[in-house]
Order: C-alpha cells, then structure tokens, then sequence
C-alpha cells in the first residue's frame, strides 16, 4: 500500500521498504543514524530522490500539503502556536480526550501549562484528527509513564485496525517493538535498511 | 532666503564631532561610525547637490531616469545591507529592488503626472526630491519587514514545519508571521502620519517655510507626501512580503532556510 523505492536525502543511501494495508512496522537504529531524516523526506519535508507512492499514487502527483495529510508524521517534540489546545483542532468536541487519560475539558487548557507528556498525548491525537492512511511515528511514547504509553499504544492499534492506516513506529525499546511490531526495519549507523 | 556659508556648516560639524569626542571612551565603535557617516552625509548631499544643479540647468527624461535607477540601486543594497538573514543569490538583492521599483517607481510616477502635473511631467525640481522621498521610506519599511521575515522563519522553523506537517498549507503555516512582519514594515509609516504636525513638523515641509512658501501651500504638499509615502511604504512592503515568503518555501511548499545565509 506504502512503497517507498530508493529513496535517498541528504547524502544518505537509497533505502527501499513495502508497509501493507494495516500494517504496524518498528524501525530502530543507533542515534544519528538518519530515522528521523528517513521520516521527514517519505512526507516531503526534506528534498529527496526515489520513488515513494500511496495506494498507487506517486507523491508527485499530489498536491504536498495533502500529501502530509495522507502520511503523517509525528514528530518527537510537537509545537504549539495557538493560545489553547483546542485551537489546534478543526472540531475539538470530536477528540476522544478521555481515551488517553487527559480531562476531556483539554480543549480549554493553555499551551503554556502542558507537561511534556500531556504534549506528547494531544500532539498524538491531534495527528490522528487528521484521519492520515500512513502513520509515522518519531518515539510516540518516549516521555510517558507505563501507563500513559500502555493507552497510547491501546488508541493506535484501534486506529490502524479500524481505518487500515499503516504505521511505522520508531522504537529504542526492544520490549515495545516485540509487542507491537511483527516486522522491524533495523537502520545501521551508515543509514542503511535490513529487515 | 538666508543662505549659508561654509562658516555656518563648519559650527553644525563641530557639534557631531564633540559629540564622537564625548562618547570616544565608552563607545568607541559607535563614535567611529558617527564621523563616517557624518562625513557621508556632507560629501554624499554636496554629490546630489552637484547632480541635480547640472540637472536643473540641462532637462532631459534620459537624465532624470539615470539618477532614478542609481537611487533604486542603491537603496536596493541598503535594503540587503540591513538584514541579519538575508537570502542567497541574486534574490537578496532583487527582492528588495523589484518591490521598491514596483511601489515607489509607479507611485512617483502616477504623481508627477496625475496630481502635480508639471509640464514637462519628470521635471527635475519636482521629480527627483519626489522620487528620493519615497524610495528612502519605501527602503525603511522593505528593510524592517524583510529582516523581521527572515529571522522570524529562523526562530520559529519548528513551528512552521510542526503546522507543515499537519498538512497546513505555507501560506497559513506563516500566517502568524507575517502579520507581525507587515505590521512591522508599516507602523513607522503610521506613527509619523498620526505625530505629524502635533509632535514634528515634517522635513519637507519645514524646508519649503524656510525657503518662503506659505505655510498652508506647504502644509498641502506635506499632506500629498505623507499619502504618497503611505501608498509607497505600504505596497512595497505588501510586495517584499509576498516576494518573501515564497523564496521561503519551495514548489512542494518545504522550508528552505538553506536559502538564507547569515551576515
């Protein structure tokens, strides 16, 4: 469904790989390897060469705002430019705030008090307002507690298996990738992929 | 009118000097930069003093159009001069020279023919201080904006890829930016039109009086410049911010601050 063909930015070896209709894929590598590179030139935030299409679509062919609809990312520290949280959804009263055990009040807190988990969360939740087919995901758990992180791998996998979205999950944790991933892409210090 | 001797300038030019002798110990740079552009100004006026004397004695829309194009030359380059992050290549120049060419070009001219209606219309006396007016505040307000265009792309580039990455388009990715920015460009213009005549008496105006025009036909040409200066300063500005925020963003609307460099 997402195929990505020698794709190369930044002075970084081609990398190719295949994610299936609904399917969760863990990719993980010693820092600096160039995931998060990776990540920004599939949603073509990064100029870069290959081939990388959607459901038979090239990214070419789309316009890239909707492109980064389509395959979204998100990032490993989220940004906050509104005054409130609310402000940064299209309709607040849809987020399912509660299902990561936020308030569901959330929508009326400022930006300035959030903990850095509470930004990871609706930085979460915020991505997945936009219904994306491809999901790429930078450390979605990395600053929250067992059970904070337990939900939000509970919100994801309802999400994939309920819209047929593929995701590539970044993960330094091999426990999490044991659990959530059948498949892993491992990166090596040079950038390169092996399954 | 009294005119003025050597004399006369020689007692001004003593006071920017006691000036740099008095500020030489705590601020040596600055004082260094007083007397260079105190000395710019006297040799640079006596130049266009020069120019616009043979002008005046010599009318020729080849001539007047010459000192035109060297006037938007170089306020082009002091466009460019006066930012931190300026882009690379040949738009950190042209960015500033094709706005300031499209407003105050087009907005003196639209003046000299429409609304003074001299005969001929590029009338030196008329066309060149004109000209010189627009251009030296359309240049202040490209230049403010400009700068604040760039290093507010530079400071808040996680922001503007974070809304980039929710599939926002460039445009409402700077939306924030660039209503700072124009703001940033044309208040200055705002705040002399609001403290004119209750705060400064503008130097146009205050020239003619002196020269001996009566105050209320002063205080009209006043008026039109001010508009004038609006129209320029605030279109040109609008153009430069346009111009701007594309080269920011590349066809497949990505932040290209690689296209920055830093002075």
């Amino acid at each position: 469904m997402f195929e990505v063909e020698s794709l190369r930015s930044g002075g970084r070896p081609p990398v190719s790989f295949r994610l299936q209709a609904g399917e969760r894929v863990c990719l993980w590598g010693p820092s600096g390897c160039g995931k998060t590179r990776l990540l920004r030139a599939l949603v073509d935030l990064d100029p870069s060469e290959g081939a990388v299409s959607l459901k038979g679509t090239r990214r070419e062919q789309v316009p890239a705002a909707l492109w980064r609809r389509r395959v979204a990312l998100l990032p490993a520290e989220s940004r906050w430019w509104a005054a409130t949280v609310g402000e940064h959804f299209a309709d607040p009263g849809a987020v399912p705030f509660a299902r990561l055990g936020l308030d569901p009040q959330a929508a009326d807190w400022s930006v300035e008090r959030l903990s850095s988990g509470e930004r990871q969360r609706l930085a979460l939740l915020r991505v997945l307002a936009g219904r994306p087919e491809v999901l790429l995901l930078d450390e979605p758990t990395a600053n929250l507690d067992a059970a904070s992180s337990e939900r939000v791998e509970a919100l994801i996998g309802q999400y994939l298996a309920d819209s047929g979205a593929a995701c590539l999950w970044v993960s330094h944790d091999r426990e999490q990738r044991r659990r959530l991933c059948a498949r892993s892409l491992a990166m090596n210090a040079e950038g390169e992929l092996a399954a | 009118m009294t005119t003025l001797s050597a004399w006369d300038l020689a007692i001004a030019a003593l006071l920017v000097l006691l000036l740099a002798v008095t500020a030489r110990d705590m601020y040596p740079g600055l004082a260094r930069q007083l007397l260079v552009a105190a000395l710019r100004t006297a040799v640079q006026l006596t130049l266009i003093g020069l120019v616009l004397k043979a002008l005046f004695a010599n009318v020729s829309l080849l001539w007047v159009g010459l000192l035109a194009a060297v006037m938007l030359a170089v306020a082009g380059y002091e466009v460019m001069a006066r930012q931190h992050r300026r882009f690379g290549g040949a738009w950190g120049y042209g960015i500033g020279v094709l706005s300031m060419f499209i407003s105050s070009f087009s907005i003196a001219l639209f003046a000299l023919v429409v609304v003074v209606g001299h005969d001929p219309w590029y009338q030196p006396q008329y066309a060149i201080p004109l000209l010189g007016m627009l251009l030296g505040n359309t240049m202040s307000s490209i230049a403010l904006a400009l700068d604040r265009l760039t290093q507010s792309a530079w400071e808040q580039r996680e922001t503007i890829e974070a809304r980039l990455l929710l599939g926002h388009s460039a445009a409402e990715a700077v939306s924030g930016i660039r209503q700072q920015v124009f703001r940033s460009g044309v208040i200055p213009i705002i705040n002399a039109m609001a403290a004119a005549g209750l705060v400064s008496l503008p130097g146009m105006m205050t020239g003619q009086i002196l020269a001996g025009a009566p105050p209320v036909e002063a205080v009209k040409y006043q008026i039109m410049i001010m508009f004038l200066i609006t129209g320029g300063a605030g279109f040109g500005t609008l153009a430069a911010v346009r111009l701007g925020v594309r080269r920011l963003f590349d066809e497949r609307e990505r932040l290209r601050l690689d296209r920055l460099r830093v002075y």
